[in-house]
């Protein structure tokens, strides 16, 4: 399926969220609240099955959570789904691990570094960082005047 | 004399736990595992990771869009050149920059001899693990040939730092085809000799087959990729489904397995070397004359955007993805490493084996710690 193709397909799908073709591949910009009416659905109806990348991205004023989708079955397609997450103070999104088995450790590594909570995650722990580690180190405004080093 | 369960480390329900790593020399660097057995039998694993987290993509947001390329070197350093591939790819993406045919060969080239040198290491540690030491000299010996020709060219043996947006460094060394020539001659020889030495083993054979099977729905669902994921069957060869640098106009086949244990993930690395060899040789006579670099500003700025490039390192599918801003540093980078996604699959495709096979599967599913910690 091609950028158009798909365009048309999640218009059909979900007429209330508006897809973002301004980049190379589709991007579909949703809230976190909207997670879970979304995510099974693009499982299911347009056959995502691979999730290759999860990205945790600090935009200082909130955050967001980038899931990269594409199919086994046709590798054209690719679906970019941008979840923001509004809450900087208490970050937090529903977990989709149940859907893809690998979201499971790229959740746990976003958590790690920018304190976003994957709620229902089976295992939400420190994976890189010492468990009494404090602080988000990925955030904008994180600061360790000891070991870092600003250019 | 131990007493308590916390003296003899074990849980509430008498399973043994214990730790493999992060000094273990059969996880090649430093992974820490922690083990729940029953017996013999593993029942969990939990890989512990950031024993070498050293925080590249944070790094990166203070780099510019030259510089940011050669910290992924450190990444997996197996696939230096083709990290630094991913890189350049995504600037000039961001760009639109036109690479050259010749950079692109060129990079090509370095990139399947990469490779060939990546999988020699993996077949050594890989036999070595399994208790065979003398393939671990063999492969080194080999191994050392591209190296040397790495380091004619490049500079360096490991760390390449050859890409560049545009293109790459600097030309190709006079002496390079000839060496190149006369490895691919050398190489096609000694590798029956590792088929006659390993992979017809009925011992080698025995420690392989049937164990840590992954299905192939597993294998998508865990993300998996490159050879792993090849070896359950899953088509997911970047340069095949989404091909870059000319790779479009080469012919080669991906090779595919369905048994999806660690003997069929042994035979696709080892196909993918004579499939590199056959990549090599169709290119290294006809390298394209011209420029070896795009012209390019002095400084780049990428578009305010996004982009993510693609590219197929010895372990899998290696991903940049770069949201811009608009200034010359990025505003954040995210790299995917293929290792991250397969390791997440060990404990689905270890529980219920012995854990005398877990040094199999961690084998097989070749694992650089780097590249998961990045």
């Amino acid at each position: 399926m091609n950028k158009e193709e798909l365009k048309t397909k999640l218009a059909e799908l979900l007429p209330a969220l508006p897809a973002d073709d301004t980049s190379t591949w589709l991007s579909l910009p949703i809230d976190a609240s909207e997670l879970l009416s979304v995510m099974p659905l693009l499982r299911k109806e347009l056959d995502l099955d691979f999730m290759f990348c999860v990205t945790g991205v600090d935009w200082k004023t909130h955050f967001s959570v980038v899931y990269h989708l594409t199919s086994t079955k046709d590798r054209s397609t690719v679906l970019v789904v941008k979840a923001k997450v509004a809450d900087r103070e208490n970050p937090s999104i529903a977990t989709v691990c149940d859907i893809w088995r690998t979201a499971e450790f790229h959740e746990l590594e976003a958590y790690d570094f920018f304190g976003i909570v994957f709620t229902g995650h089976p295992g939400l722990r420190r994976l890189f960082l010492p468990e009494d580690w404090k602080g988000w180190p990925m955030r904008k405004d994180y600061s360790d005047p000891v070991n870092m080093i600003t250019l | 004399m131990y007493s308590t369960r916390e003296e003899i480390g074990t849980n509430e329900e008498g399973d043994l736990i214990i730790n493999i790593g992060p000094q273990h020399p059969s996880t090649h660097g430093v992974l820490h595992l922690v083990v729940t057995l029953s017996g013999e039998t593993i029942k969990k694993v939990e890989p512990h990771l950031g024993y070498i987290h050293r925080s590249i993509e944070k790094m990166c947001e203070s780099l510019n869009y030259r510089q940011f390329i050669y910290s992924t070197s450190r990444m997996d350093y197996l696939s230096s050149h083709i990290n630094n591939q991913g890189c350049a790819l995504a600037v000039e993406q961001g760009l639109g920059i036109e690479v050259p045919a010749r950079a692109q060969a060129i990079r090509v080239l370095m990139a399947e001899l990469t490779r060939l040198a990546s999988h020699q290491l993996w077949w050594a540690a890989l036999a070595m693990d399994l208790g065979a030491i003398t393939p671990f000299f063999h492969a080194f010996r080999e191994r050392e040939l591209i190296n040397e020709i790495m380091e004619e060219t490049c500079g360096a043996r490991l760390t390449m730092n050859y890409s560049a947006p545009g293109g790459v460094m600097y030309d190709l060394h006079p002496n390079f085809q000839a060496r190149v020539k006369s490895f691919i001659t050398e190489f096609k020889g000694k590798i029956d000799e590792y088929d006659e030495l390993v992979t017809g083993n009925v011992i080698f054979q025995a420690r392989m087959k049937g164990v840590g099977f992954i299905s192939r729905e597993d294998a998508i669902s865990y993300g998996c990729s490159g050879p792993t994921a090849r070896g359950s069957g899953i088509s997911s060869d970047i340069r095949k489904v989404a091909p870059y640098d000319g790779y479009d106009k080469l012919q080669f086949d991906e090779s595919l397995e369905t048994a999806g244990d660690c003997f069929a993930r042994y035979l696709v690395r080892m196909r993918e070397m004579r499939t590199s060899l056959a990549i090599i040789e169709q290119l290294i006579d006809s390298i394209p004359e011209g420029d070896f670099q795009a012209k390019t500003k002095a400084v780049l700025k990428l578009p305010k955007g996004e982009y993510y490039s693609r590219v197929e390192t010895a372990r899998g599918e290696f991903g940049v993805y770069i949201i811009s801003e608009g200034a010359m540093t990025p505003y954040r980078i995210k790299y995917r490493s293929p290792g991250f996604s397969n390791l997440s699959a060990l404990d689905h495709m270890s529980r219920g084996a012995k854990i005398g096979d877990l040094v199999a599967m961690m084998g097989t599913l070749d694992l650089v710690i780097p590249d998961i910690d990045r």
